[in-house]
């Protein structure tokens, strides 16, 4: 099976390149990248005028399987991820069961092969039921093909479990992913703590409790000469900090979501339980240090911490509302419209960080259009304008603090191990 | 523009932030029609007859589902209580459900406590019936603000320009919040102490909110007190070491009083814990307008009523 995708503006940040070509593609890879390729037997795609990139990269979703999918399966969320132009997509252990073993991370990597119209990445936990007291078994989890380790939606609170889990798994060169906000500071808070939440009288989640989180698996990944990365980063201060370290040489990354980089605290609102994440929205100053972060290098990769919830979940009392919502349809087109169009980001760069960055990092055998490797390519018409309209999204969750936003720029096609997945935003069943 | 150009019909009164100083004040002088009618032998105008009032209650209260209630009957109206421990509510419906079930129902109006901050402002998307907001969390009490406003209207003869001290738990205090958007509306000048873990982080960004370190500045030459409930139900412990100390630090007492001018008016939400936040001398002293608080209760709620359900037309 051959496709051809003729005449777009091929961006590949691993090689620099960014040109109008053709692709080539052909038994799931990259066959050829050039100019006036031979189409002979191929389907023939005329993308001029759109952008043809890398498959893009999510290393934090939450496809809330095993046990919740009345909030979301393999099947839907990696539908989604299709519909956003995702081809990769690492999803969280937070699930019930907690995926804290070999044979649920074996039989996952079987469903994902089965359900998924993408590729999914398990993340294992990084305690017995992320439940912070002992170590999983991370060796028997990695060789099962887990991709990093995480207990993600908790704060790991036991220091010398931290440095336990990396040590051991310095052998292995995985990565643990941590959402830091200390928990005794953050206990029932829904909001960011600040001038908003003082006079809303809901309580808050501070930025300092972010910030000595994030210092702290910093100073014992650097201790332990071992690698941690930073999840869903929010506090100005703590890209500071991040960025400290990396000068001085310690193995930290760091990821930040579409969400965190263009809104604040401002949007919360009582009736609207879209806009309650952990870490929250933040202020205006940490936005913007954020998006600094991501400029200079400090934030190495962008992901979505695609939460859905059951729609009646959501519809709720605010502070008893679960947190997060579903990104992976939102993502690119938010990115393209308050970072691209406004000038503060440019397109290859934002396209390295959803693609090659994250490939680079978690070593993933894909982000780059180069010849032999895996047919994961996105299209993207950066000028399409539509609105979202979260009651069609592909996830069961329907909550979006991005509903009714009038958006520009938004993929086209998707293409998994070189069959079209998605085209002109419809997943191809 | 006179005062017949504003209506408070079909309005939900969910926090006083949503009030401008005009409607605020038109609250204020119905209510001062309302209180005559509690004074009459025969409480009973017809000015609600046919209309019906659900008090939806979350958390205990005397005093308020108590003054609403009242409130609804002097006017004529139907009223029915609901309280969590004995509906559905304890068998794990959702509040959108009970919602749902009281709006079918048919009823005009619902008076909603719950102790989650916003549970009002979700109850108003969620149904047609007016929202009247009886305290949602730590977030606001708008009546409890509008009855602090009318009591100290009718003792000071004015607001604008008033000096008020808030003393106290402001963390947990819906009413400190409901106070600070309502005075502040109303021009007058807003000074706050208490520990500071009971003191919210940023507070001191909004604007005109004065914080003080030590009750003793906010009081100084004050016009009007309002001493906060310690609300122990509410903490986890470790705000403050112990209730001794806190009453010899930052409770009200009659050596204290005695910096604020001399015809200091003292308010406190109830209930109250004597001896603590207020002693017991200044709880029933001269210038305590605490018990007075509760009849002006009843009034600003009546006005309330009439305002959002017929327009106030009726009266």
């Amino acid at each position: 099976m051959r496709i051809l995708l003729k005449n777009g503006r091929v961006i590949d940040p691993k090689n620099r390149m960014d040109e109008c070509l053709d692709v080539l593609i052909e038994d799931g890879k990259i066959a050829e990248v050039g100019r006036d390729l031979n189409g002979t037997g191929a389907e023939v795609f005329d993308v001029s005028g759109k952008v043809v990139t890398p498959g893009f990269i999510d290393m934090h979703v939450h496809l809330r399987e095993p046990g919740q999918e009345a909030k979301e399966d393999f099947s839907s969320g990696s539908r989604a991820a299709a519909a956003g132009g995702y081809t990769t997509v690492a999803t969280m252990p937070n699930t019930k069961p907690v995926v804290d073993n070999a044979a649920l991370v074996r039989s996952l990597r079987e469903r994902a092969k089965e359900a998924g119209v993408v590729h999914i990445e398990i993340i294992g936990a990084l305690s017995k039921g992320q439940k912070g007291e002992e170590l999983a078994e991370l060796g028997d989890m990695a060789e099962a093909g887990a991709i990093a380790f995480s207990d993600d939606g908790h704060y790991v609170d036991s220091a010398k479990l931290l440095l336990n889990g990396l040590d051991y798994l310095r052998g292995f060169d995985k990565i643990i992913i941590n959402h830091d906000e200390e928990t005794t500071l953050v206990e029932d808070g829904v909001m960011n703590e600040g001038h908003r939440s003082a006079m809303l009288g809901m309580k808050g989640r501070p930025t300092v409790a972010e910030d000595i989180a994030v210092m702290r698996d910093i100073m014992l990944a650097e201790y332990a000469g071992a690698r941690v990365h930073v999840a869903h980063i929010s506090s100005g201060r703590a890209v500071d900090i991040v960025r400290q370290a990396k000068k001085r040489g310690v193995r930290v990354t760091a990821e930040v979501t579409p969400q965190h980089l263009t809104m604040t605290e401002d949007v919360v609102d009582f009736t609207d339980t879209s806009t309650k994440i952990n870490p929250p929205l933040r202020t205006k100053a940490d936005v913007e240090a954020v998006l600094e972060g991501l400029e200079d290098g400090t934030i190495d990769m962008i992901v979505t911490d695609h939460s859905p919830h059951a729609p009646e979940e959501k519809d709720r009392e605010y502070i008893y509302a679960p947190s997060g919502f579903p990104g992976l349809e939102t993502s690119l087109g938010v990115l393209l419209t308050d970072l691209y169009h406004t000038g503060k980001v440019e397109l290859p760069f934002l396209i390295k960080k959803m693609t090659y960055a994250p490939a680079k990092v978690f070593s993933l055998p894909a982000g780059s259009i180069e010849a032999g490797m895996p047919a994961d390519v996105t299209v993207i018409d950066t000028e399409l304008e539509w609105t979202v309209d979260a009651k069609r999204f592909y996830t069961r969750g329907t909550h979006s603090p991005f509903d009714g936003r009038k958006l520009k720029g938004k993929a086209v096609m998707t293409i998994v191990d070189g069959h079209v997945v998605m085209k002109d935003g419809k997943v191809v069943e | 523009m006179g005062k017949n150009s504003i209506s408070l019909r079909g309005r939900n009164v969910l926090a006083l932030e949503d009030f401008s100083a005009e409607e605020i004040r038109l609250v204020l002088e119905t209510a001062r029609g309302m209180k005559d009618i509690i004074h009459r032998d025969i409480k009973k105008v017809p000015a609600l007859r046919g209309k019906s009032i659900v008090t939806l209650f979350y958390e205990p209260s005397t005093r308020t589902r108590t003054s609403f209630e009242l409130a609804g009957k002097y006017l004529g109206a139907d009223v029915v209580n609901i309280t969590a421990g004995t509906s559905s509510i304890v068998k794990g419906e959702s509040l959108r459900d009970t919602l749902y079930t009281v709006e079918a129902m048919g009823v005009d109006a619902i008076v909603m406590r719950h102790q989650a901050e916003g549970a009002a402002a979700y109850a108003s998307r969620v149904v047609k019936p007016v929202i009247l907001n009886a305290g949602d969390g730590a977030h606001a009490h708008p009546s409890q603000g509008l009855l602090n406003l009318f009591t100290i209207q009718q003792h000071k003869g004015h607001l604008e320009g008033l000096k008020v001290a808030i003393l106290g738990d402001v963390l947990h205090s819906r009413v400190a919040r409901s106070d600070i958007q309502g005075m502040r509306k109303m021009g007058m000048e807003l000074h706050i102490a208490g520990p500071g873990t009971l003191l919210p982080r940023f507070l001191s960004e909004e604007p005109g909110v004065i914080l003080h370190d030590r009750v003793e500045d906010a009081i100084e030459n004050a016009d009007v007190i309002e001493v906060l409930r310690i609300q122990l139900e509410r903490m986890k412990g470790g705000l403050f070491p112990t209730t001794r100390e806190y009453a010899r630090i930052f409770g009200l007492n009659a050596k204290r009083l005695q910096l604020a001018k001399k015809d200091v008016l003292v308010l406190h939400p109830g209930p109250m814990n004597k001896g603590w936040e207020i002693s017991p001398e200044v709880a029933y002293g001269g210038n305590s307008a605490i018990q007075e608080e509760v009849q002006n209760g009843v009034a600003v709620r009546m006005a309330l009523f009439t305002l959002v359900l017929t327009g106030g037309r009726q009266e």
